[in-house]
């Protein structure tokens, strides 16, 4: 099917879940050991800062011990993998179907409390709202999904708008 | 490096020191480890040219976010809050790349008791390329 005969990428299930929050996830108590991990990983190859992983130092900073980078992701390793995003099918490999072709758009975050090791992050999610028009990829969809975490003590952690592109 | 700026001393139109990464596989895979991200086109270059990337496998975008993220808090040192930050993919991370974050203050406020200082971001590759523009505010101590 080309591009012009399809008369939308919208889905019925994406018309079902818009601004619906979806099922809570919570994940594992975040340790100090993943904080460190992900700090190398993503200063690599370089050290990362001590905040992140000498408690010694943390101690004497007002965080007053370690925190977790700003983007650490404490959702990572689940055990039960959660289900995807409402839209269209995605594309395996070389499926160049139109509607099958996506890329991540980019993301906003704003930040609440750090998270600390011992932290259980709680997330719900909710399908935003899409906006479909021509592009030069032909008929393109762009979706955006909020994204809320807390922390045990409820206290807001992150939001996040991240935009999905398909075509 | 608990605190590095003062509120008083930053000008608008002053610029971030670049803090900079090749990237390759040692990078990436370390990324999809502790990121439980284990994408084909991001590791299998046979995957990444039927994705139509010639090259082959190419970088996460989150990883280039981490970046913009890290440049933050290594310029404005431990005990700033980063308190906001956004961006637009807009270009491939290739493989060997040598990606630089940049930022610009375009603003600074007190506002509600914080120092805010607000940045215009980009993470650029070897040719001066942006390939991620986007912004970012961050909360400074006094």
């Amino acid at each position: 099917m080309s591009d012009s005969e399809i008369p939308t990428l919208v889905t019925q299930d994406m018309e079902d879940l818009r601004g619906v929050w979806g099922e809570e996830r919570v994940a594992y108590p975040i340790s100090i050991s993943d904080i460190r991990k992900w700090a190398i990983a993503s200063y690599w190859p370089e050290k990362p800062p001590r905040i992140f992983w000498d408690e010694e130092y943390a101690i004497t900073t007002k965080w007053n011990g370690i925190i977790a980078p700003t983007d650490f992701n404490p959702f990572a390793w689940p055990i039960e993998r959660p289900p995807q995003a409402p839209g269209p099918p995605r594309a395996e490999g070389g499926n160049r179907e139109p509607g099958t072709r996506g890329m991540n758009g980019g993301q906003v975050e704003t930040f609440g409390v750090v998270m600390r090791p011992g932290d259980v992050i709680t997330s719900k999610n909710r399908l935003k709202g899409w906006n479909e028009r021509e592009t030069r990829l032909g008929l393109t969809l762009f979706s955006e999904t909020e994204i809320e975490w807390c922390n045990q003590n409820n206290e807001h952690v992150k939001t996040r708008i991240s935009t999905s592109i398909r075509y | 490096m608990t605190v590095n700026i003062a509120f008083d001393q930053i000008q608008i139109g002053d610029e971030l020191p670049a803090w900079s990464r090749k990237t390759d596989f040692m990078n990436w895979n370390r990324y999809a480890a502790v990121n439980d991200e284990f994408v084909y086109i991001h590791m299998d270059d046979e995957v990444g040219k039927a994705a139509l990337n010639e090259q082959g496998a190419f970088g996460m975008g989150n990883l280039r976010y981490t970046y913009m993220l890290n440049a933050l808090r290594d310029w404005a040192g431990d005990e700033a809050i980063i308190k906001e930050c956004g961006l637009q993919f807009r270009a491939i991370n290739q493989k060997n790349d040598i990606l630089t974050v940049t930022g610009k203050i375009t603003d600074k406020q007190s506002q509600d008791g914080e120092l805010l200082i607000f940045l215009e971001m980009n993470v650029i590759n070897q040719a001066g390329e942006g390939t991620t523009p986007g912004h970012a505010i961050v909360a400074i101590p006094e």
